[in-house]
C-alpha cells in the first residue's frame, strides 16, 4: 500500500491522546486508592487539554485523506457494518469524554457523586474516566479493526494488528504522560515513566511478533488464481495502460526493499529502544528533559513504524498491475 | 434473484481494447458525470475507467499462449467493498445485484479500494468520488432503447462476441448456459467474495479430418467399379469444352 501521511498522523496523534488519557486516570485511580499523593487538578487539567488537542489534531489530519471533506458527517451513517464509520462515532465521543473530564477538574466542580464500600469516594471525574477509559480502549480496536478486518491485507489481518494499536499509542501516550509530569508533576513521574517503559517494551514483544509473523506469510492470491489460468508459468505483458493509474498509485509505495529494511531498524530503534533507554534514564536520574527527548523520539519513530505499517502491507490487487507495455 | 453479470470468453477474447473505450465513451457522458483524464495528451496520460483490457503470456517459449483479460467490477455476491463503507454509498442493489456507487454521499475516503481485492474501484480525481463499473445500468433499463441496445456498452462493442451479459441465477439464460457448458469460472474464488462475472477458459481447438471423409471407402460407385465419367485424373469439363 502507498503509505498516506493524512493517516500516519491521524492514527499516531490520536494513539497517543488516548495513552496521554489513559495515564492521566491511571494516576488519579492510583490516588483515590491512596497509592499515590493526591494531585493538583493543574496537572490533569494540561493532560486533559494535551490529550483534545492530540486528537483535534489528528481529526484535522484524517480529514485530508478524503476527497470530499465537506460530506464528512455522512461517514457516521454506517456504524452496524462498517469499522471505519464505528471510529467517527467514537473519536468525538472518547475527545468529548476527556475535554468534560478536563473541565471537572479545571474548574473544581467535582461532588462526591458516591462512595464505595471500602470508603473511597467516586466525584464525578471517576465518573468521566471511567467512561473516557472504556471509550480509548473502544477507539483503539476501532482503529486497529478498520486494518485487521480487511483479510486478504493479511500482514493486517491479525489480533496484533488490534494488540500493537492498544500498545503502541499507550506507549507514547505515557511517555508523554510522563513528561508533563516531569514538569508539573514530579512526584507522580516515577509510576507514570515505569509505566511507559513497561508498556514501550511490551510494545516491542507486540511488533517484533508481527514482523516476524508478516516475514512467513505466503500469499493466498497468486497470478494463477487471479485470471484464473492453472500454468506454472504466467507473465504479465501489458496491465493495459502506460501511464499510470488509481491502481498503481495508492496500492504501490514505491521503495526499494533496502528503503523498507531501513525504515523497520529506524523504527525498532527510534519507537522502541531509544525511548526506553531515555525513559530509564529519566526514572533513575528523575530527569524531565530525558523524558520529553523520549517522547519526541518516539513520536517519530512511530510515524515510522506507521509508515511501514502500510508499506508492507501487499494488496492482492497488485498482481494485475506488474507490467507497463 | 436476479444477479446480473458479465461473462468474459477468454478463448475468444482477442484483446481489442473496443470494449475499454465504447465503456468511456458511454459512461463519460452518462449522468453521473465525466470520468475525467489528466493529462491526456501529455507524456503520462491517466484517468478512471471501469474497464481494461491486460494481456498475459502463459507457458515459455516457444509454447506460449497470449491470453487477454478483460478486467472490470465483477459485482460479487458477497461485496467485501460494501459493508467496509462508513457512508452507505457503496451499495449492492437488491433487484439485480448490481454493486454500485452513489456519487452523492461518496466522501472519497478509498477504504473500499482498499477492501476489493480485484483493484476494480478507480477514484475519480475530479470529482474526489469513488468510480467503478456499473453495468451500464442507465443502459439496460432505458425503456426507450430496442432490446438489443438494453446491454452493457462492451457487450454491445466487443467485435469477437466475447462478453456475454445475463442473469445467472436464471438457469436457463445465455450466461448460465454458457458458465454450464464451458466451464466458466471466477477469480480469486480464496476470498469468498462470489464474483457475479465469469471467465470462460481457454479451450484448444482441433479440427481432426480423416482420410475416409474426405474420399468415402464404401462409396457404392467405387464397389461396383463403375466409376464416374469423366475420370478423376480426365480434365474436366471447363478444360474439355472450348464455346
Amino acid at each position: 500500500m502507498h503509505p498516506a501521511f493524512s493517516v500516519i498522523f491521524l492514527t499516531t496523534l490520536i494513539g497517543a491522546g488516548q495513552g496521554l488519557f489513559l495515564a492521566l486516570f491511571t494516576v488519579e485511580s492510583y490516588a483515590a486508592f491512596g497509592l499515590l499523593p493526591p494531585q493538583a487538578s493543574g496537572f490533569y487539567a494540561i493532560g486533559s487539554a494535551m490529550a483534545v488537542l492530540l486528537m483535534a489534531l489528528g481529526l484535522v489530519a484524517s480529514f485530508f485523506h478524503l476527497g470530499r471533506p465537506e460530506r464528512a458527517w455522512r461517514a457516521a451513517a454506517q456504524w452496524r457494518t462498517s469499522w471505519l464509520s464505528r471510529e467517527v462515532i467514537v473519536l468525538p465521543a472518547f475527545t468529548g469524554a476527556a475535554f468534560l473530564y478536563g473541565v471537572a477538574h479545571w474548574s473544581g466542580v467535582n461532588p462526591v457523586l458516591a462512595t464505595l464500600p471500602s470508603g473511597t469516594p467516586v466525584n464525578i471525574t471517576a465518573m468521566l474516566g471511567v467512561a473516557g477509559t472504556v471509550l480509548a480502549f473502544a477507539l483503539y480496536i476501532c482503529t486497529g479493526m478498520i486494518y485487521a478486518c480487511l483479510k486478504f491485507l493479511r500482514e493486517w489481518h491479525t489480533p496484533l494488528t488490534v494488540i500493537n494499536y492498544i500498545l503502541l499509542g499507550g506507549a507514547s501516550g505515557f511517555t508523554l504522560a510522563a513528561a508533563l509530569a516531569g514538569h508539573f508533576a514530579p512526584e507522580v513521574m516515577p509510576v507514570l515513566a515505569g509505566w511507559a517503559l513497561i508498556i514501550t517494551l511490551l510494545g516491542l514483544v507486540g511488533r517484533t511478533a508481527s514482523l516476524f509473523r508478516n516475514a512467513r506469510l505466503k500469499p493466498k492470491s497468486t497470478l494463477q488464481t487471479a485470471i484464473g489460468i492453472k500454468h506454472p508459468k504466467i507473465v504479465q505483458k501489458t496491465m493495459g495502460l502506460m501511464g499510470g493509474s488509481f491502481n498503481t498509485r495508492e496500492f504501490f509505495h514505491g521503495r526499494s526493499a533496502a528503503w523498507l529494511r531501513g525504515v523497520k531498524w529506524l523504527f525498532l530503534l527510534a519507537a522502541f529502544a531509544v525511548p526506553a533507554g531515555l525513559l530509564a534514564v529519566g526514572l533513575s536520574r528523575s530527569a524531565g528533559s530525558a523524558l520529553t527527548l523520549a517522547f519526541v523520539i518516539q513520536y517519530l519513530g512511530l510515524m515510522a513504524e506507521r509508515w511501514f505499517f502500510f508499506a508492507q502491507a501487499n494488496h492482492p490487487q497488485n498482481l494485475y498491475y506488474q507490467s507497463v507495455a | 434473484m436476479t444477479q446480473l453479470a458479465l461473462v468474459i470468453d477468454l478463448n475468444v477474447c482477442v484483446g481489442c481494447h473496443a470494449c475499454v473505450t465504447n465503456c468511456k465513451e458511454w459512461n463519460t457522458f452518462g449522468a453521473a458525470g465525466p470520468m475525467v483524464d489528466q493529462n491526456p495528451y501529455g507524456k503520462d496520460p491517466t484517468g478512471t475507467f471501469f474497464n481494461r483490457v491486460q494481456t498475459f503470456e502463459v507457458g515459455e517459449f516457444p509454447n506460449t499462449e497470449t491470453v487477454h483479460f478483460p478486467k472490470s467490477c465483477l459485482h460479487c455476491e458477497e461485496p467485501p467493498c460494501v459493508p467496509v463503507c462508513p457512508t452507505g454509498a457503496s451499495y449492492k442493489r437488491k433487484e439485480d445485484g448490481i454493486v454500485l456507487v452513489d456519487y452523492d454521499k461518496c466522501i472519497g475516503c478509498k477504504y473500499c479500494s482498499w477492501a476489493c481485492p480485484y483493484g476494480a474501484r478507480e477514484i475519480d480525481e475530479q470529482q474526489k468520488v469513488m468510480k467503478k463499473c456499473t453495468l451500464c445500468v442507465d443502459r439496460i433499463y432505458d425503456a426507450t432503447m430496442t432490446a438489443e441496445e438494453r446491454r452493457p456498452a462492451c457487450v454491445r462493442a466487443c467485435p469477437t462476441s466475447a462478453r456475454l451479459f445475463g442473469d445467472i441465477h436464471d438457469p436457463d439464460s445465455e450466461v448460465s448456459q454458457a458458465i454450464r457448458e464451458a466451464g466458466g469460472y471466477q477469480l480469486m474464488p480464496e476470498w469468498g467474495t462470489s464474483p457475479a462475472n465469469h471467465y470462460l477458459p481457454r479451450r484448444k481447438t482441433k479440427l481432426r479430418i480423416r482420410e475416409d471423409e474426405l474420399e468415402r471407402a464404401d462409396n457404392p460407385l467405387k464397389i461396383d467399379q463403375q466409376l464416374p465419367k469423366p475420370g478423376k485424373a480426365e480434365p474436366s469439363l471447363d478444360d474439355v469444352t472450348s464455346w
